[in-house]
């Protein structure tokens, strides 16, 4: 049995330890907002955060998370309000939306490490993150402008 | 002028259900008016007013459309809600969406089936969901008129609300649906003057992104159902090899496993979950009888193209006297440009749920083909259709594959539930996505273009190779005419510029590929060629590509329109940055105009960069201009992808891509900025989720051209090709 935390609240699972967490959420705990693009962490689709680092959940093993805490999309906020949410939401980026939960979590952990990211730190933080329908250009302005609402947040 | 509104196969498909439907023929908007069949369709609850198949409102206020079309990202779940609700006036933030069960009620309005694609959801429902709607506004109206005794003419609606001025007097719609429920529907139901519109036209915020940035959206692998196994299907290592033994018995040591066997597509692996479906797979010992396709290669079917086209192909598009204008023209100059297949890969592999519980089923799937694939797995059931009920699910991409004429993944699945016992989902990796065929054919395309002695182009030939997407499947004999699948020629044989010697020929060569429609389709091929070519004919003729545009497209007022647009305001001819170049394309397809302007260099290890892509469309009215804006750069991503990433190449008969390391897509640090531009048009609204794709390939190797002198005839684009310096990048 795997004991960990997923969104702040714990969990004990029997899967196999070399099960990628990926499926682990999905299938054992039944949190599907983390996606499966590759299996091979090309895509950045199942990105989920791992004590605060962005991960890709197909290729870590469950037994990589035993007592840690990991972050979900799920776990992001309760009621859209990260500005990361609510930046996506005001630009309306997600077209099929398949891929946004890992851009999301990705942007996050940019975020938390440079509240004011150039292009250029986006361009490295997110070309992991793979958007067949081409949501590259919004995401950038998203990132922007979340990182506006987080600063006017503090500011206030 | 082309017929692209309705892609060949779609008519086709028309017909064909036309013929078994009969009495649905010509009177689907009256099926939706039918109160029984909407209330069969989607079983509204008590107390529920539902006027037509697709509107329902609850005494709480609560405003549910039904929507027929499969949202993948194209924005119809927001964009047809706001068609019905411009008439409906419900308050905006009250309406819930739901995806409509597989009835008549909800076939497409052109092409008689339960389906999305060939761009046409707004297009065919922009006058139907708007008469849904003003139907369900009349009704309530009328019983809100009736309770207060006065004439419905002195009463208007507001944000969900029916108001009688005079009297002050103001009812919810939820406090009506009652007595609204009472009521025939009306015989005649005007629609609003467009030019009192106050939803459609507006930027409009989309209804389902606040499910997509939370976890909460549904997409098919998202489905759960109770008792459900997850199986995946070990399939051939060549197109259509026969299993000649399978040895499951180590595969079935593995835990959670509870089936190896065999199935018509290859050999399903059903376990408690997916992880252990997927190990046990790679211990499944098969062996095939390849057949004649282990010998497809693709290098030598570039050859083989390419010596094909040499020779006279089938005629489908002639006007003038081509040959002897090549022969008396001033200069003639020939270029033969060539496209890989192309997978679809959608973020979100494929995959279906099936219970199947013996006499009847239910299926969730994302599918852009309710009818045909309800059908396909009512067969291998051994059910009649309306014995299945067919739930769709959000779709993470489509892209026209899952518009799939087979229904394969859901044949699939269907063969796998008779086995499982219980209910299943089977799901797809990526590995299964990338080889599993049904790819954009592969295309060789040869030109020859005769010039005057003022470098105008008085003769224009064009020979295409490549697979018939229709040929061999059930649709042929619709699809095919005179030898010619439109879908290979579209957007060449209907050239807009003004040529006066024209001519389109076309081989359809038979190969053990399966292809299939790919967003903007035949228009993913001819948008690179016909624009490309045209690009060499202007410099060959010393004239600015821009200019020679304009001249020939005197009579095409609305792409001329998109052309002067897109080059203002791209700054065309205005200096550029060293070792920048600028292209320009132009593409009319799905009935919408658009043009492009990219500006690329390319680094001297031959690695392209794109720095801008300046975009201009005439789609007719624009319902949402954001929405409108977004396909508009989602397409030009998807067209640059394949631009200067991606190709399925067959060696042996194998596929030799297996993921995206070797089947790369654009990403972030390559990705350019991008303006939409929209030519304002009160004109009906057209295509919008395809026509994005064709420009961006041509605009982009045109703008290669104009950086480096090098011509790209090739996708995707070879980093080799254009090294300057050094040795070339392996």
């Amino acid at each position: 049995v795997t004991s960990f935390f997923v969104n702040g609240k714990s969990v004990q699972v029997d899967d196999d330890p070399a099960t990628p967490l990926l499926w682990v959420l999905r299938d054992s705990l039944g949190m599907t907002g983390t996606k499966f693009g590759c299996g091979m962490a090309l895509c950045g689709a199942c990105t989920v955060h791992l004590d605060g680092k962005a991960i890709r959940s197909c290729v870590a093993p469950l037994s990589r998370a035993e007592g840690k805490h990991v972050t979900t999309i799920e776990g992001l906020s309760s009621d859209l309000s990260h500005p990361l949410q609510r930046a996506w939401i005001e630009v309306d980026v997600p077209q099929c939306g398949y891929c946004q939960s890992g851009q999301i979590m990705s942007a996050a952990v940019l975020l938390h490490e440079n509240p004011k990211p150039t292009d250029k730190d986006i361009d490295e933080a997110m070309s992991g993150n793979i958007c067949r329908c081409g949501t590259y250009p919004r995401i950038r302005r998203a990132i922007h402008r979340a990182a506006e609402m987080a600063a006017e947040k503090s500011a206030r | 002028m082309s017929t692209t509104l309705i892609p060949p196969a779609a008519k086709l498909a028309r017909r064909e259900f036309l013929k078994t439907s009969a009495a649905l023929g010509g009177g689907l908007c009256i099926a939706a008016y039918v109160p029984e069949l909407a209330a069969a369709a989607a079983g509204p609850a008590d107390g529920v007013f539902a006027p037509n198949a697709f509107v329902r409102i609850a005494p709480d206020d609560s405003v549910t459309l039904i929507l027929n079309h499969s949202e993948m990202g194209q924005g119809i779940y927001t964009s047809l809600p706001m068609l019905l609700n411009e008439e409906l006036e419900a308050e905006w933030s009250k309406i819930k969406i739901e995806a409509a069960p597989v009835d008549p009620a909800y076939n497409h309005s052109l092409f008689g089936i339960q389906m999305t694609g060939g761009s046409t959801t707004t297009p065919s429902e922009w006058e139907r969901f708007r008469r849904m709607g003003a139907m369900a506004r009349i009704m309530l109206v009328q019983a809100a008129a009736q309770k207060w005794s006065v004439d419905p003419s002195s009463c208007h609606v507001e944000k969900g609300a029916v108001i009688h001025a005079a009297s002050g007097k103001k009812a919810t719609y939820g406090s009506l649906v009652n007595d609204a429920a009472q009521l025939k529907p009306p015989q005649n139901i005007p629609l609003k003057d467009p030019k009192q519109f106050t939803l459609v036209g507006k930027p409009t915020r989309r209804l389902d992104t606040p499910s997509k940035v939370n976890g909460s959206a549904q997409f098919g692998l998202d489905v759960k159902v109770p008792g459900m196994l997850f199986a995946v299907v070990l399939r051939p290592p060549v197109f259509g090899a026969k299993l000649t033994t399978v040895d499951g018995s180590e595969a079935l040591k593995i835990k959670g496993v509870r089936a190896v066997e065999q199935i018509p597509s290859g050999v399903a692996v059903i376990a408690d979950k997916f992880w252990a479906a997927k190990q046990a797979r790679e211990k499944v010992k098969a062996n095939w009888d390849e057949g004649e396709n282990a010998s497809l290669s693709t290098a030598k079917m570039l050859q083989d193209f390419s010596k094909l086209s040499a020779t006279p192909g089938t005629l489908a598009k002639k006007s003038g006297d081509p040959a002897s204008a090549l022969q008396s023209a001033a200069k003639t100059i020939t270029a033969e440009y060539d496209v890989p297949y192309l997978a679809h890969a959608m973020m979100e592999p494929l995959n279906c749920v099936i219970d199947f519980r013996g006499d009847t089923a239910e299926i969730w799937t994302g599918t852009q083909f309710e009818t045909i694939d309800r059908a396909a797995a009512a067969k291998v059931l051994g059910l009649s259709p309306e014995k299945i009920k067919l739930n769709t699910t959000l779709l993470g991409g489509g892209f026209g594959r899952r518009a799939n004429p087979d229904s394969d993944w859901v044949v699939e699945a269907a063969h796998v539930a008779k086995i499982a016992k219980a209910p299943v989902k089977v799901v797809w990796t990526r590995e299964d996505d990338l080889a599993g065929g049904w790819y954009r054919p592969m295309w060789h395309d040869r030109f020859a273009a005769g010039l005057d002695a003022q470098g105008n182009p008085v003769a224009w030939t064009h020979t295409i190779v490549g697979q018939s997407i229709l040929t061999g499947t059930a649709f042929e004999q619709f699809g095919v005419k005179d030898g010619v699948d439109s879908a290979s020629v579209e957007g060449a044989a209907d050239l807009l510029y003004g040529i006066p010697n024209l001519q389109v020929d076309l081989h359809s060569p038979k190969i053990g590929v399966p292809v299939q429609w790919w967003r903007s389709v035949g228009h993913s091929h001819t948008g690179f060629s016909v624009e490309g070519f045209f690009d060499e004919v202007a410099h060959a003729g010393g004239k600015d590509p821009y200019e020679l545009r304009r001249k020939l497209l005197a009579n095409q007022p609305r792409m001329l329109a998109v052309l002067n647009l897109v080059a203002e305001k791209a700054g065309w001819g205005k200096p550029l940055p060293a070792g920048r170049g600028r292209g320009i394309a132009t593409h009319f397809s799905f009935d919408s105009y658009v043009a492009q302007v990219v500006e690329a260099s390319v680094e001297k290890n031959g690695d392209v960069r794109v720095h801008r892509v300046v975009c201009a469309v005439d789609c007719g009215r624009a319902i949402n201009p954001d929405i409108v804006k977004a396909q508009m750069e989602g397409g030009i991503i998807f067209g640059l992808t394949a631009a200067l990433k991606t190709e399925i190449t067959l060696d042996r008969g194998r596929v030799q891509q297996t993921n995206f390391h070797d089947y790369q897509m654009l990403r972030m640090f390559e990705s350019p900025a991008i303006e939409v531009h929209i030519v304002p048009s009160e004109a009906n609204p057209t295509g919008v989720g395809e026509p994005g794709v064709p420009p961006a390939a041509p605009a982009l190797a045109n703008a290669i051209f104009a950086a480096t002198g090098k011509r790209v005839r090739r996708l995707p684009i070879r980093p080799a090709d254009l090294v300057t310096e050094g040795t070339s990048k392996s």
